[in-house]
């Protein structure tokens, strides 16, 4: 658990109404847009619980597509959004689901789709104070607050590869904070999620990207 | 030093010598490794944000996103000025800083959520009027924003700020602690007296649902954050002039969180009861 900083209380500084609906919400989209490689060209968002009965009121929609932007939760285009996405080329569309009620009231699916035509699914929950987790990436259950610098990567289920990730870390003298791993099954496809207190230099990534063992290395940064 | 309860923060400042402000400057520094002038270059930052916003909203007319309230904050500072008010001046400005915030916030303005966006009136409306009242400077203000930080932290650490847990009481009832500690301080009350004033002003708002009419930020949040900025400025009063709340901080915070969670969940934010579901929100929930 993170320590409680002076500027989480006396803070975010941001655009209004709602800490849980808009700034959270925002940084849901942000983390979603992270990553994906390339330019997103569509989204397409699904909210459930509170988020579906009041997203308008709350600009939760407007903030979504902030985020999926780039734009931070203090940033006064937010309300402008939709005009943004307009200029940026972004296609969207907003549903609701109010029937599942298995899911904590300000829940988020989104899909964002690049200009390859490559989709990536993220959901995220908004957990209040402008804060929010991710529990879903693509297929897999991961948890991830994006407090910290984050490095997630896809890889192949198969012994060394985490080692080999930790080393090129350590090398750049890189603290781990918090590190999981998830996998859809035995030998397949895997998901190792590294926290870092500090920053994670572009190198250290690279080299990362460079076992055959791995499919992807992204890196998150708000 | 760190500290995790308000009685470990009395005795850090009792050892130091030290007000909280300064306390929760020391912890902020050694928490994040950032240097002394960057964490108070940041909450000045962040006091100037509240008082753009408050000043703008008073100024003139702001409608809100989801229509209920605009306007608001205009009409009091108006007849404010006139002279002739029941509350009294500091008051009716503090009031009309509070509700201006909430139609920033409603509008998609830039706020500071302090603790949260729907209580974000109350800290900017108590601190304007005063600094105005007293002329105090920027920096006593920041160092003053840093003790309602210290009492924020205690309450998020030890119970909640979130309406959806604890209702309007965790919010607008902890900004209020906030706020009626930081006044205290500075007006030069001791450290005991600052949470005092702070528990206080949870008493007070002891049990304050939250029932926000069609779910949004609007109403009856707006005036609910005139009520704890002018709460905030009686319970520092009521510190500063010797009167000791009976119940000390550490237990009210306690007590906060346990009736929060007793409150039942139609009225922590879902909207499904109190002023949301009177007849009035209800037909206007159905334009």
């Amino acid at each position: 658990m993170k320590e409680i900083s002076v500027f989480d209380v006396i803070g975010p500084v941001m655009i209004g109404p709602s800490s849980s609906h808009t700034a959270g919400a925002l940084k849901i989209a942000l983390l979603a847009g992270k990553l994906v490689s390339g330019k997103i060209v569509r989204a397409d968002f699904i909210l459930y619980g509170s988020f579906a009965k009041t997203y308008h009121g709350h600009g939760t929609d407007r903030a979504l597509i902030a985020g999926t932007l780039g734009f931070g939760a203090a940033d006064v285009r937010i309300r402008d959004s939709f005009d943004w996405a307009k200029k940026y080329g972004l296609a969207y569309s907003f549903h609701t689901n109010e029937t599942d009620r298995d899911v904590h009231p300000n829940t988020v699916d989104i899909t964002l789709e690049n200009e390859n035509g490559v989709k990536t699914f993220v959901r995220g929950v908004s957990v209040g104070g402008g804060n929010c987790r991710i529990e879903k990436i693509d297929g897999i259950s991961v948890d991830l607050t994006g407090d910290y610098t984050t490095l997630l990567i896809r890889q192949h289920d198969t012994a060394g590869v985490v080692a080999y990730i930790t080393s090129c870390l350590s090398d750049k003298g890189v603290n781990i904070a918090f590190m999981r791993l998830y996998r859809e099954s035995r030998g397949q496809t895997a998901y190792t999620v590294i926290e870092t207190d500090g920053d994670i230099p572009n190198d250290a990534v690279e080299k990362i990207r460079l076992n055959p063992e791995i499919q992807s290395a992204m890196l998150v940064k708000i | 030093m760190n500290f995790s309860n308000g009685e470990a923060l009395l005795n850090l400042c009792q050892q130091d010598n030290l007000p909280i402000s300064e306390e929760m400057i020391r912890r902020e520094v050694e928490l994040t490794g950032k240097g002394r002038d960057a964490v108070k270059k940041q909450m000045a930052y962040s006091y100037t944000v509240m008082k753009t916003a408050a000043q703008r909203a008073v100024k003139g007319e702001i409608r809100s996103m989801g229509g209920l309230i605009g306007g608001e904050s205009h009409l009091l500072w108006k007849y404010n000025s006139k002279g002739r008010t029941v509350s009294g001046n500091l008051t009716g400005r503090a009031a009309a800083y509070a509700i201006g915030m909430l139609e920033v916030n409603a509008s998609m303005g830039l706020i500071v959520a302090a603790p949260t966006a729907g209580s974000s009136g109350v800290i900017p409306g108590a601190f304007l009027a005063v600094q105005e009242e007293y002329g105090f400077s920027e920096e006593q203000m920041t160092a003053a924003l840093f003790n309602a930080g210290a009492v924020g932290y205690l309450i998020t650490r030890n119970a909640t700020v979130a309406g959806a847990e604890g209702g309007c009481q965790a919010e607008v009832g902890a900004a209020s602690a906030m706020a009626a500690s930081a006044l205290t301080e500075l007006m030069g009350g001791s450290p005991e007296q600052c949470l005092s004033a702070a528990a206080c002003a949870l008493a007070n708002l002891l049990g304050l649902v939250c029932d926000p009419v069609g779910g949004l930020v609007e109403t009856p949040c707006q005036t609910r954050n005139a009520i704890g900025a002018s709460n905030a400025l009686l319970c520092a009063d009521m510190a500063l002039c010797g009167i000791n709340h009976l119940i000390p901080f550490d237990e009210m915070v306690d007590v906060m969180y346990r009736v929060g969670r007793s409150i039942p969940s139609e009225l922590r934010e879902t909207a499904l009861s109190g002023c949301a579901a009177s007849p009035t929100a209800c037909r206007l929930c159905h334009r």
